[in-house]
């Protein structure tokens, strides 16, 4: 484990150091943003717009029951934007992106495509694994903000259709407005950018060190998709933690 | 093989044909993977501009010998020279041209044909997009696949792959070139067109040739000398006619077995 750690560092910080050749992998950054982003928005909307929906679904009828029906545009507001868009969709973009990348890194290991880069002086971290990072450190904290502002709509559809909440959407809006802060939908965005790092650095670093054929590489995508799932959520506490002094 | 250029500029200056082939000295190579040792202790020097074959059955340990020539492993002991500097030294994998055609061809199946034989060019920036077009057709061109350059690796045989691969090899202008069994999945008159290759560039630009293959006409055919491997040891190396002459029973057994007793006993079988 803590090679693997050790290593994904030192992948991480041999990104940073390629970072001024991004310009010439534009092309290449640019496929993967589209892929990245463009692919995932339906989905991220359609997400979203439930995620914000149950929020307000469970804690509407709480806040009217106990006199608070001017609070609930701002709870489910402020919980969206400080940490279920940034999870909820780091988690999507996991699955979807993440394994992807394992995926197509892990069967070009396997299939020597990797060796035949190096072979060529062509380093695998410059053409493979720096326009993956860029694309998703730039894609997912932007559609991040698109789940937040849809995740706001569903929760103030909800408020207007649901009897037993029956908040106007003015209403829920004004709310949203005094309770929450242009900082905390920085802070969403912020851990979003922080989750896509996680996201991009370890699905890229399993399909570098995938073995073993195509069982090898369902191994690695596994792997990724899971181990970023666990650190979104670890890190997810550090940086709530973190970020709320 | 060249650095990237620091800038994103394409180099205008001509970086064919410039250079020659380079020797390789490898001396108590050891390499084991889990415990089992697959090479034991090999020593030979390949001469700048020599044909080089390295023949032997499956599993003697030719391909692994290969990756460790071209940095893809590193040894347990002994070292190699890359004319004359260690190849664990950075500055010599940049200091030399080196190419290495794979076995399963390995062309990047997410780029077309095309992209694929001029990628060494396009990433290093060393030619213009126009430039490279043209050196992509001219190798494609030479290895008889001038019309795939819009295609994927995927719409293409086992043995154009492999082609397309050795074309990919040709635009770096090897001072080195390695083939891991160049005309294994090819066709007789395919396999023709490979060796011819091989000879031709020798004499063209005089690049250093390794060829590993257990391909014996391939390797009589264009080996100025040959090692035969067996069990991670060297049994016999020399020219070719040496290395035939050479007494020593696995060698003979190697370079003679024969699937003609087969149709003997087929012919004999069919007339019962």
């Amino acid at each position: 484990m803590f090679q693997n750690i050790g290593e994904m560092v030192v992948l991480f910080w041999r990104t940073v150091l390629a970072l001024p050749l991004l310009w010439r992998h534009r092309q290449k950054t640019f496929d993967q943003f589209f892929e990245i982003g463009n692919a995932s928005l339906l989905m991220v909307c359609i997400l979203s717009f439930f995620v914000g929906g149950v929020i307000t679904l469970e804690t509407g009828p709480l806040l009217v029951d106990h006199g608070l029906s001017s609070y609930v545009g701002g709870v489910s507001g402020y919980a969206i934007c400080r940490d279920l868009a940034p999870v909820i969709m780091s988690m999507l973009i996991a699955g979807r992106a993440g394994s992807a990348m394992a995926a197509e890194i892990g069967s070009m290991r396997v299939y020597q495509e990797i060796d035949a880069l190096r072979t060529m002086n062509i380093s695998p971290v410059h053409y493979l694994v720096l326009p993956r990072l860029t694309a998703i450190a730039v894609a997912l904290p932007i559609l991040v903000i698109f789940a937040i502002l849809v995740g706001w709509l569903g929760g103030a559809v909800v408020c207007v259709i649901n009897p037993r909440i029956s908040v106007s959407f003015a209403a829920f809006l004004a709310n949203l407005r005094d309770l929450v802060d242009v900082k905390d939908v920085g802070n969403g965005v912020f851990k979003s950018f922080v989750f896509a790092i996680l996201i991009g650095v370890v699905s890229c670093h399993q399909g570098l060190i995938t073995i073993g054929g195509p069982r090898g590489i369902g191994r690695s995508v596994t792997k990724a998709v899971v181990n970023s799932i666990v650190l979104i959520v670890i890190f997810d506490y550090l940086l709530t933690r973190i970020l709320q002094k | 093989m060249n650095s990237p250029a620091p800038n994103d500029q394409p180099k205008s200056e001509d970086t064919s044909l410039t250079r020659k082939g380079v020797a390789v000295q490898v001396r108590g190579l050891r390499k084991s993977f889990n415990g089992h040792e697959v090479l034991k202790g090999l020593d030979f020097e390949v001469k700048p501009g020599e044909v080089f074959v390295i023949m032997g059955p499956s599993g003697s340990g030719k391909t692994v010998l290969l990756k460790h020539l071209i940095g893809l492993e590193e040894p347990d002991e002994g070292e190699i020279l890359i004319g004359g500097e260690s190849i664990q030294s950075p500055e010599v994998m940049s200091k030399y041209r080196m190419a290495m055609v794979f076995q399963s061809g390995a062309l990047l199946n997410s780029l077309t044909v095309g992209e694929n034989v001029g990628l060494y060019l396009s990433e290093h920036r060393l030619k213009t997009p126009e430039e490279i077009e043209r050196i992509v057709a001219e190798k494609l061109e030479v290895v008889g696949l001038k019309d795939t350059v819009n295609q994927m690796p995927s719409e293409l045989s086992g043995g154009m792959k492999k082609r397309v691969a050795i074309a990919r090899a040709l635009v770096i202008e090897p001072q080195l070139i390695m083939y891991d069994e160049p005309t294994s999945e090819l066709d007789p008159l395919s396999a023709v067109v490979i060796g011819d290759e091989i000879v031709h560039l020798k004499k063209r630009i005089g690049v250093t040739s390794l060829v590993v293959s257990h391909d014996r006409d391939l390797a009589f055919g264009v080996a100025d000398r040959i090692a035969v491997i067996h069990e991670g040891k060297i049994l016999a190396i020399g020219t070719p006619d040496e290395v035939i002459k050479r007494e020593e029973p696995m060698v003979q057994k190697f370079l003679n077995a024969d699937l003609r007793h087969l149709e003997e006993g087929n012919k004999r079988g069919g007339r019962r």
